[in-house]
């Protein structure tokens, strides 16, 4: 893929159809290429933190800065690869996982009562006091059957979630 | 990174205390249905309305499409039209732009020689200066007009000069004031640029009784106001335009108007300016190109072609604040020029949006999760 040019090759399209498991169509790829270039202001092959927060539908998200973590710098076939779970075709395991690795900040594979802690606090703001989050996630743990000392894995997460008909889907605008 | 990209910092409470409500223009995506049943931990962990949003925004947002150039559609896609189209840019380039080149700099020969006599030597006769002054900068309007081949087709009656009195219009490029001025010339309010284009606002356009702005200073909207409430109680003032929309916009949306212009307790009176794409894309994305490189573009292609339309004067109804007069009048220019309305400042090109919003979301979080606490 170029970095300077705007045109993708049939063969840069079918690699990131496959390194996004066949989530996207050819059509919807050259779409994101498209919203891609308009982002990356520069071209320079990924789209920083600031021209994401450009976006003031994104910047004004309460999640906006755990998700840069992990868009900041992407190149195009991993941005596609991220958005890959918001397909309607993307099995509810790879929606969990995304949901996961956004409570998993340091990237342990596991979920302290704290890294959901701090979610909550992105989530609710100052209109919650730190002290009643504490109450009302252990209240919460514990009458699912884990304790505050728990952490809690994929599995878990699955577990809890899976039931729940989890929605997550973002339609990729095709002209 | 091009030089005027400042990293982007959260705007001052003060730029959008009286912004409408953006919660109701915007479509409320994921989260539609209120949630309802006693809280269980999978309420809590499952974020996907949130990273739902998040994501759409990513892919697809209505503030980024304002800013989106549309050249026009290339149509030397066959091996027919394609040796035309190499004699469309040959002649473009080296029959037609200097042939406008030459035009224009007779312009600046005729309206310097004119200008500086006038403004030095009548310095003491006013009123006959202002007067020469105004037809002088219109002349030289209509030289840049000729020198981009600008075919604008004007509808409804020609401003008069009245007090208390504004003219607002939509924003697509700088030219809009020049294609505007060469018909009457206003006293505008623009953002003091650096450069060339700078000294000539700050000579010849200091003549016609423009007022300068400055974006990145926070106080400077007070002045600002001050300056504009004062030029629009005189009455031997050029009549004022103003940009409501603060920033250029790519022809095919319009922003949210900034409500200044609309608590000045004056008539506003709308102007509507629509370009025709087939020619060129007048759209001036600063963040691509300066506007030289703009105004050459302009002048290596076929023609500039566009409409203005002088619609009819609106005035403050009884019972409305100046946020919906300002908002009623973007419909009327929306609707004449076929715009598509965003609810966005335009000025969240320059600055993050206030951290009021994000606040907004998280109180219907903490509101929606207490409530549902209490439920058995």
């Amino acid at each position: 893929m170029g970095n300077s040019s705007s045109m993708l090759t049939q063969y840069d399209i079918e690699e990131v159809q496959e390194h996004s498991q066949r989530l996207f169509s050819q059509q919807e790829i050259v779409s994101l290429y498209q919203r891609f270039c308009q982002l990356d202001r520069n071209a320079k092959g990924f789209i920083s933190a600031d021209e994401f927060l450009s976006v003031p539908e994104f910047a004004m998200n309460p999640l906006s800065q755990r998700l840069l973590k992990m868009v900041d710098g992407l190149n195009f076939k991993d941005f596609v690869a991220f958005l890959s779970a918001f397909t309607a075709k993307a099995s509810v395991q790879q929606k969990i996982k995304l949901i996961f690795k956004v409570y998993d900040s340091d990237d342990n594979g596991k979920v302290s009562f704290n890294d959901i802690l701090e979610v909550l606090r992105d989530l609710s703001g100052s209109f919650i006091s730190d002290k009643q989050r504490e109450q009302v996630l252990t209240q919460l743990l514990k009458e699912a059957g884990y304790s505050k000392d728990s952490y809690l894995t994929l599995e878990d997460f699955v577990k809890v979630l899976g039931s729940s008909g989890l929605k997550m889907e973002v339609e990729v605008p095709v002209d | 990174m091009s030089g005027s990209q400042e990293k982007l910092k959260p705007s001052s409470s003060e730029l959008d205390l009286d912004r409408p409500n953006i919660e109701d223009y915007l479509p409320s995506g994921a989260s539609i249905q209120e949630p309802h049943g006693k809280l269980r931990l999978s309420d809590v962990l499952d974020i996907s309305p949130i990273l739902t949003e998040a994501a759409g925004a990513i892919v697809d947002d209505s503030f980024t499409r304002c800013f989106k150039s549309n050249p026009p559609e290339p149509w030397n896609w066959n091996v027919y039209l394609f040796p035309l189209w190499c004699f469309g840019v040959v002649f473009r380039y080296l029959i037609l732009f200097p042939a406008r080149a030459i035009v224009l700099t007779i312009g600046w020969i005729i309206f310097l020689s004119c200008f500086i006599p006038v403004h030095f030597l009548l310095e003491g006769n006013d009123a006959l200066r202002k007067k020469l002054e105004r037809v002088l900068v219109e002349l030289i309007c209509s030289f840049f007009v000729a020198s981009w081949t600008g075919v604008v087709k004007y509808h409804g009656p020609r401003p008069s000069m009245r007090p208390k009195q504004v003219f607002v219009a939509n924003h697509t490029s700088m030219i809009d004031f020049i294609i505007l001025e060469q018909m009457t010339a206003f006293a505008v309010i623009m953002q003091k640029h650096p450069g060339w284009v700078g000294l000539l606002q700050s000579t010849i356009l200091e003549s016609v009784g423009c007022i300068w702005f400055n974006r990145s200073e926070a106080k400077d909207r007070e002045i600002v106001a001050k300056k504009l409430r004062d030029h629009s109680q005189g009455a031997d003032n050029n009549p004022l335009l103003i940009f409501p929309e603060g920033t250029c916009v790519n022809n095919q949306y319009s922003v949210m108007f900034k409500k200044g212009a609309f608590e000045l307790g004056c008539t506003v009176c709308p102007i509507a300016i629509k370009y025709n794409k087939i020619f060129v894309d007048a759209f001036w994305n600063s963040r691509k190109q300066s506007f030289t490189i703009h105004l050459l573009q302009l002048m290596t292609s076929w023609a500039v072609v566009c409409d203005v339309w002088y619609l009819e004067p609106q005035n403050l109804r009884p019972g409305e604040t100046p946020i919906e007069f300002a908002e009623r009048v973007r419909d009327i220019i929306s609707v004449r020029a076929g715009l598509k309305k965003v609810p966005w400042d335009g000025y969240l090109k320059y600055s993050l949006p206030s951290p009021k919003h994000r606040e907004r979301k998280q109180q219907s979080f903490a509101e929606s999760v207490l409530r549902r606490l209490e439920e058995k």
